[in-house]
């Protein structure tokens, strides 16, 4: 992969974000808060170098596996497999119609490059480990990342996950948690407090990295020290806006299980153009 | 009259018992033996699944879980997305009754090749209580698609269902009891996922069972032999039903008897009443779990008094006539 500049990343992660709120509104319902507010980290992570895959080979043998835990942000990660070329991105307006390999929540293998189904949530992290473990087992190279919401932290299995990913030192899985603070009822704090998540993780035998999760090379600096630590596992905590690029969607709970009315697509994109 | 090809034991009344568990983890080692891609995880249950014996030959294919039945499933979808076929082992109350979600999402919904053992159903845990006698478990496994469900009726035939099931592509749920139970099938007896055995036919009445309710099943048509002349089919796959075998016993017989220990809602009797309903309606009985959860005490006396016992089969039989 050639090297791309940051600048470069800032607007691929711009546009992606431009097709995801177009995505949404042509759905009429989905998720908007999370998918905007990672979608720096998803664009560093597959086209920053962070990862090997090859989107022409989708189940290449060797490709380090990308499990999304929390599956109602699918929307961004779509986006982000049409744009590295995994299928046309003509197909991203389909998301949620009838007959379409955009499941609202995806389906394992249903659609190249998603590896597992989710929705319900905590489901995704075992499966990492699942993953994890059988690459130990093999011996093979390749890694795993899972992305998780904060609000999934809830779960109880995610803690299962969390003392079996310790216990087997999965040195090649690395979570991501998307800290952006709201859930669907509203503030995680107040829906069921989470703090300190960080000294909770270290505590369950985690190695913890937090960071920004608007600023790319934070992200890939987290990412690559993930992957040289060689006695946990790591867990990044990102630390994002929800909504972040549409001002007023962001921070905002009410916007994790909603999409934009047609005329709040005009302000959406109109800002996301401005920041262009 | 007993069916010849099925090889069953000469005589049921010197019947040899062993756990179906003890065949199953003969099984599962073999299982082992034969496809290095055979891993076992196990929620804190080693020595009760008798996972014991796969972990003392392949330890680095052994995985111990811990109280965490969740988990284990959920990381056995991983391992079999990655070609592994794992082996996921508890008690059926815990598997698949505390993980059915992630059976249903991670393996099921994902089409990945999981298999799931359920130990200890039915009475099995008798003197432990209600709490985990699991008599639900197959209406649970069988709602969900793309999941096979199996009953082998004994210790030779949980043995042989190991390794039908490491040999089978998709997901399985397989459910044994606890105590030793008479052993009726012998090495010679086929078995093959999906196909329903005949083990004694008869034209009055049939005798749909699984489990250690085959043996019951037996005995009962046994001591009416001469009065009525009762067919015994042991219908090990739950899902999919052989709907050929049942179809044409029910055909001949005109009376259907079910036989589980599992609840009568949703399990073996409910799929055959379905399948009966719609395509050939006949006058059937159930025998099996009531409508409610069991107690305290030795499974053999808790057969006896939720009734799933030869006499329960053998009166049921006579009310249809």
């Amino acid at each position: 992969m050639l090297p791309v500049s940051m600048d470069d990343l800032a607007e691929k992660a711009n546009l992606l974000r431009t097709e995801v709120v177009k995505m949404l509104v042509n759905a009429g319902t989905g998720h908007s808060a999370g998918p905007l507010g990672s979608a720096d980290f998803w664009t560093m992570l597959f086209f920053g170098g962070l990862i090997n895959y090859k989107a022409d080979e989708p189940w290449w043998e060797e490709r380090d596996r990308v499990v999304l835990s929390a599956g109602h942000y699918c929307p961004i990660l779509y986006a982000v497999l049409a744009e590295a070329g995994f299928f046309p991105k003509s197909e991203l307006m389909t998301l949620r119609q009838l007959g379409s390999r955009l499941q609202g929540h995806p389906v394992a293998r249903k659609l190249p490059g998603i590896e597992t189904s989710s929705g319900p949530l905590g489901q995704g992290i075992s499966q990492a480990v699942g993953m994890a473990l059988a690459a130990r087992t093999d011996g093979k190279r390749w890694r795993v990342v899972c992305f998780m919401g904060d609000g999934e932290q809830d779960e109880g299995q995610v803690w299962e996950a969390y003392l079996c990913a310790a216990k087997y030192a999965l040195l090649n899985l690395t979570v991501v948690i998307d800290r952006n603070n709201i859930q669907i009822d509203g503030h995680t704090e107040n829906v069921m407090p989470l703090d300190s998540l960080a000294a909770k993780l270290t505590a369950f035998n985690f190695n913890v990295l937090e960071v920004d999760g608007h600023n790319l090379g934070e992200i890939k600096e987290a990412y690559e020290r993930a992957k040289v630590f060689f006695e946990k596992p790591t867990a990044i905590i990102l630390r994002t806006i929800p909504g972040k690029g549409v001002d007023f969607m962001e921070n905002e709970p009410g916007w994790h299980g909603k999409v934009p009315s047609p005329a709040e697509e005009i302000l959406a994109l109109a800002e996301l153009k401005k920041n262009d | 009259m007993i069916n010849a090809e099925m090889f069953l034991v000469n005589d049921l009344t010197k019947i040899l018992k062993i756990a179906m568990r003890d065949g199953y983890g003969e099984g599962l080692t073999e299982a082992g033996r034969r496809n290095e891609k055979v891993v076992v995880l196990v929620a804190d249950l080693m020595e009760s699944t008798r996972t014991d014996l796969f972990k003392a030959e392949f330890p680095e294919r052994f995985f111990e879980m811990g109280i965490s039945e969740q988990n284990m499933m959920g990381v056995a979808a991983g391992m079999a997305a990655c070609g592994k076929v794992p082996f996921v082992n508890s008690f059926a109350c815990f598997n698949p009754g505390r993980n059915w979600e992630q059976l249903r999402l991670s393996v099921c919904l994902s089409g990945n090749n999981v298999k799931v053992v359920g130990g200890h159903a039915g009475f099995g845990n008798g003197t432990d209580g209600g709490n985990q006698q699991m008599f639900e478990d197959i209406a649970l496994a069988r709602v969900l698609p793309h999941l096979t469900v199996v009953v082998p009726a004994d210790y030779e035939q949980a043995k042989k269902m190991a390794l039908a099931m490491a040999d089978f592509s998709g997901p399985v749920y397989m459910r044994m009891t606890k105590p030793k139970r008479a052993v009726v099938t012998t090495m010679g007896t086929p078995l093959t996922i999906g196909k329903a055995q005949i083990l004694r036919s008869g034209k009055e009445a049939t005798v749909f069972a699984c489990g250690a309710m085959v043996y019951e099943a037996l005995l009962a048509a046994e001591e009416l032999a001469g009065e009525i002349d009762v067919e015994v089919i042991n219908v090990h796959t739950i899902k999919p039903l052989d709907k050929e075998t049942i179809l044409g016993s029910a055909r001949k017989t005109k009376r259907v008897v079910t036989a589980e220990e599992h609840s009568i809602i949703g399990g073996l009797g409910g799929a055959i009443a379905e399948l009966l309903s719609e395509e050939y309606p006949a006058p059937m009985k159930r025998v099996g779990m009531g409508d409610k959860f069991g107690e305290t005490g030795e499974p053999d006396e808790l057969l006896v008094k939720y009734g799933m016992t030869k006499e329960a089969i053998i009166g049921k039989i006579r009310e249809l006539l």
